[in-house]
């Protein structure tokens, strides 16, 4: 019972509190580019959900098993056991990241046509998507265990997918709007991000 | 230097600036303008790894698989981004923990992926080298102006050089106090938001 109530306002905390988005500035080129529409935001949003909720556990198991100082002496070699590679993390992170989404795109390609056209043209993006390789190093920053890393990838995609479609609302709306001509599209949007921001601001305030 | 060279430098500083006209690299944009110091130092390590990948990857072009091609870029880019990161930890330790996750983060900066893809696997590495100063100079000059601002208004200082007089503050006896939202999120949102409608009315640009 502890242990689901720890999982849920660590949840609580990454949608709304700290929103990835919105609070970290993560994945802001591909929120400002595909915010214009809303079903393809809604795609994007369940993207990031279902490729952050793979990668942020994997990238745990690759970080304990192989990467931190000491985590090879699994192996059983007295040598390897003193073996630190942890600053090879970046580069192992962005290859499972890389490697994941090439590998899911196989598997709904082959098992849910049905998914797969409806996720299927935003998963190559998603591989240079900053809030996934952000989540991933933020767990390896706050040292989540796996559990943690779990909860905290699948939640912090529902921040992302929260905030990038209630902002191709918003944009939806804003077509029958006059704007300044160099306001128009990017610069309103930052503004109307900044608003939104503002709002989930407002989060903060709760005491978990 | 030739005219052509000097086109490509100047073209990204103000007419095609990576931030406010090709909308790439925003996340760190707004994440680490918090501080002058941390924005020029990011922009240095930035311009390091733009400068290196554009000139590895345009040598590399002609080798390079065009299905792979994504993977090879990113395996450049990442060895670049860790080569930063450990040279930062050991001269800058403090700005480097400040940065925390934005370093790793350069990886994932579209500005990188962009240009080698947009420029680098098309042209000599020369050209490719002066795209990616023209483009650092024009990411870094969007950075140091949001900061300017963030730090100015959000804490009074400049490098940390108390800038305005303390005898204004209303703790003093003035009417003065720091705007605290700026050092927000929704402060960088607004500020960058209004940074490119002035730029965008300065060079006609209106977005459809």
């Amino acid at each position: 019972m502890e242990l689901l109530e720890h999982y849920l306002s660590l949840a609580t905390k990454a949608i709304f509190i700290e929103n990835i988005l919105l609070s970290y500035f993560l994945g802001m080129c591909s929120f400002l580019a595909i915010s214009k529409k809303i079903e393809a935001s809604i795609g994007l949003g369940f993207a990031v959900i279902f490729v952050n909720g793979i990668t942020v556990p994997l990238n745990y198991l690759i970080k304990e098993f192989f990467l931190n100082e000491g985590a090879l002496s699994w192996v059983g070699v007295p040598s390897l056991a003193m073996v630190d590679l942890s600053f090879l993390s970046f580069i192992t992170f962005i290859a499972t990241i890389a490697a994941m989404v090439q590998l899911v795109e196989m598997l709904l390609d082959k098992f849910s046509p049905a998914l797969y056209n409806s996720l299927g043209i935003f998963l190559p993006l998603i591989a240079v998507n900053c809030s996934i390789l952000g989540a991933s190093l933020f767990m390896s920053e706050r040292g989540y265990d796996f559990g943690e890393s779990a909860v905290f990838g699948v939640s912090s995609g529902a921040g992302f997918a929260l905030a990038i479609i209630s902002m191709a609302a918003i944009r939806f709306k804003l077509k029958y709007s006059n704007i300044p001509d160099g306001l128009k599209g990017l610069g309103i949007t930052m503004i109307l991000t900044g608003l939104l921001s503002m709002a989930y601001l407002a989060f903060s305030g709760i005491n978990l | 230097m030739d005219k052509k060279a000097r086109a490509i430098i100047s073209d990204p500083m103000v007419d095609n600036n990576p931030i406010t006209k090709q909308i790439l690299g925003i996340c760190s944009a707004l994440a680490i303008t918090v501080k002058m110091e941390q924005a020029v130092v990011m922009s240095l390590a930035l311009a390091f790894v733009l400068v290196c990948s554009n000139v590895i990857i345009s040598l590399l072009r002609k080798g390079i698989p065009g299905k792979i091609r994504i993977i090879v870029q990113l395996t450049v880019i990442a060895s670049l981004v860790i080569l930063i990161d450990e040279i930062l930890k050991a001269y800058l330790y403090d700005i480097s923990k400040q940065l925390s996750v934005f370093v790793g983060l350069i990886i994932t900066n579209c500005i990188i992926m962009g240009r080698a893809e947009a420029f680098a696997m098309q042209n000599n590495y020369k050209d490719a080298m002066y795209d990616g100063l023209g483009n650092a100079i024009g990411y870094g000059s969007v950075l140091i102006i949001v900061a300017t601002f963030r730090e100015l208004l959000g804490s009074g200082t400049l490098f940390n050089y108390a800038v305005m007089p303390a005898s204004i503050y209303l703790e003093n006896g003035g009417w003065y106090v720091n705007n605290g939202l700026m050092l927000l999120a929704p402060g960088a949102f607004i500020i960058l938001g209004l940074i490119i409608w002035v730029q965008r009315t300065y060079t006609h640009y209106i977005e459809n």
